[in-house]
């Protein structure tokens, strides 16, 4: 991967749920520890501006998106299991070989 | 309308349901439509907000977890239904909620909030009062977390039901369940069950209302049909024996056989049998009766279940009934099918439909005999027998021919049984050799309520038609011989 790759994400949230709060808190820690400097998250919040919600298709709340890069991942719950996020956004590599 | 009025009811926009239901689905209530692959849904639910904008005035928000709206509005579009039109007028509004698995992770707690606030705009933006959820299953197929689902969803149909929009789920059947994720546990208030099956080769849709909380509903099957008109239910089980009798007398369309009842013809209303073996003239005395009927500037329906149109009304004209200007004004129309195409009931409901549509003052079915190759004799009987209670509801003139296997064989004939005792008038047609020469004749095995001639008649059949041997029928029109 290389070291210019710029992260931008996108965090869907709804009002300051506790959901909410502890999934920014979560994604804002494995960026700082993981993509220092490299990295942009937009938390939108969709009861100020739900049109947006139909564009990215949310369904669940919180959602992050993957922007940048591209293709897009959507990761949906509280981002409380570190690993399984960084999987998921493809920030780290799977540990072992694909898992199904 | 037969209860005080105890739950406010919206119209479903479907033909015939209405009355089903005692005036449609309950107002501001979450109404379950489940059936399996195929059965009409999805129809159903566009239907639904379609006529609810068209004929309510109740904007409406599709909430398509399967389709894209462009396949949706190109799915119904030959159905009549412009979805681009009635969006643009900010009518309708639909809305895709996308859910792929493969690119979707979960961690952690999370919730459908999304969906709520995205419903919740969509509704809000075009001030709806009709909702549809097709199919709100496929979550589960696209998120894990079953115990969570099933919590959101049973929230959602609580805030549906706060926000007094009416409605319709849709479930996919489960295989003892009748939805997959047992949705009926969660809306108690309308459960509607779709059905397609196909037996002996036919297909027939049929629609049961499994439950309907605070009010009265139909409890049987109901057929439904699916046109170019989009989806009808029509109810035909309701039908009783209160039906009024004219006095009136109509002709048979054939001057000398009019002159064989003591009052001209046939009571108006009634409903008459014209039986025989083949090659005895049966159609064309349902073209005489077609004929009278044109003449009299009256509506005919004719179901023709075994010649083309055309066929037909060539095949009249050779032997003097011209009925070519009534099917250009109209007056008459054929309707032919093959009796193998659709099921008895699907029969039924067309003809039903066409009786609304078209109106006829008179109706032939011809044969009706060929209507046992698609039931059993006990369910073509119950279908005539609907079809006769229906015809004399609406006080049309309905002849029927039947064809005959074999001469006075009318064991294995379990049409002529069913009909002929449902049967006004019932004319018994022959073929005989007498001295090499073949000798029509006919016979009126009964007219109810009329005096008749009670013998046979001989006849003959040239290009000017049928006329009737004069050694046999009676010296004046109005002496019926009474033996």
């Amino acid at each position: 991967m290389e070291n210019e790759q710029r992260w931008e994400l996108r965090l869907y949230v709804a009002g300051q749920t506790p959901k909410s709060i502890l999934a920014l808190k979560n994604i804002t820690r494995y960026c700082q520890e993981n993509l220092e400097g490299r990295y942009s998250i937009e938390v939108i919040d969709l009861l100020k501006t739900p049109q947006l919600a139909e564009g990215d298709q949310i369904v669940a709340i919180p959602t992050l998106i993957r922007k940048v890069p591209i293709p897009i991942r959507k990761i949906i719950g509280d981002l409380s299991d570190e690993e399984k996020v960084l999987v998921g956004l493809n920030i780290r590599p799977l540990p072992s070989k694909n898992k199904p | 309308m037969q209860q005080t009025a105890s739950i406010a009811k919206v119209s479903t926009g479907i033909e015939g349901l209405d009355e089903v239901t005692s005036g449609g689905f309950p107002r501001g209530r979450p109404v379950l439509i489940c059936g399996s692959a195929g059965c009409g849904k999805t129809l159903f639910g566009i239907q639904f907000l379609v006529k609810g904008i068209v004929e309510s005035d109740e904007p409406g928000v599709f909430v398509s977890f399967e389709e894209t709206s462009i396949d949706l509005t190109n799915n119904v579009a030959s159905l009549g239904f412009d979805l681009d039109k009635l969006t643009s007028e900010g009518k309708l509004r639909i809305d895709h909620v996308q859910i792929e698995r493969s690119e979707i992770e979960e961690t952690g707690e999370y919730d459908l909030e999304g969906l709520f606030i995205r419903l919740n705009y969509a509704i809000d933006a075009i001030g709806a009062k009709r909702v549809v959820l097709d199919t709100i299953e496929s979550l589960f197929s696209g998120m894990q977390n079953e115990g969570l689902l099933r919590a959101e969803i049973r929230r959602l149909f609580g805030w549906l039901k706060e926000k007094g929009v009416t409605t319709v789920i849709t479930g996919e059947r489960g295989n003892n369940t009748l939805t997959r994720q047992g949705l009926e546990e969660y809306v108690s208030d309308c459960v509607i069950l779709l059905d397609f099956r196909v037996v002996d080769q036919i297909a027939t849709r049929r629609l049961r209302i499994v439950k309907y909380r605070g009010s009265t509903h139909g409890t049987n099957e109901y057929p439904f049909l699916i046109d170019e008109n989009g989806i009808s239910v029509i109810p035909i089980t309701s039908l009783k024996l209160d039906y009024g009798a004219s006095s009136d007398v109509i002709s048979t369309g054939l001057p000398p056989l009019d002159a064989l009842f003591k009052k001209g013809g046939f009571y108006k209303g009634g409903s008459t049998l014209i039986s025989g073996t083949a090659g005895t003239a049966k159609t064309i005395l349902a073209g005489y009766f077609a004929l009278g009927s044109c003449l009299r500037n009256e509506r005919v329906l004719l179901f023709s279940f075994e010649e083309a149109p055309d066929q037909t009304i060539r095949n009249l004209l050779t032997i003097g009934i011209d009925l070519r200007p009534y099917i250009d004004s109209k007056l008459l129309l054929i309707h032919a099918s093959r009796p193998t195409l659709y099921g008895l009931e699907m029969h039924l409901l067309v003809v039903n439909k066409l009786l609304v549509e078209f109106k006829p003052k008179a109706v032939i079915v011809d044969p009706i005999s060929s209507l046992v190759s698609v039931g059993s004799p006990l369910e073509v009987k119950a279908m005539l027998v609907r079809l006769i209670d229906t015809l004399k509801i609406h006080k049309i003139n309905a002849l029927f021919t039947c064809l005959m296997s074999r001469i006075g064989s009318t064991a294995d004939d379990g049409t002529i049984e069913a009909v002929s005792s449902l049967a006004d008038n019932w004319l018994f047609l022959q073929n005989e050799l007498v001295d090499s020469k073949r000798q029509r004749s006919m016979l009126i095995v009964k007219s109810r309520g009329m005096e008749h001639y009670n013998d046979s008649v001989n006849f003959t059949i040239s290009p000017a038609g049928i006329s009737f041997a004069a050694s046999s029928t009676p010296a004046t029109s109005n002496s019926a011989n009474g033996k």
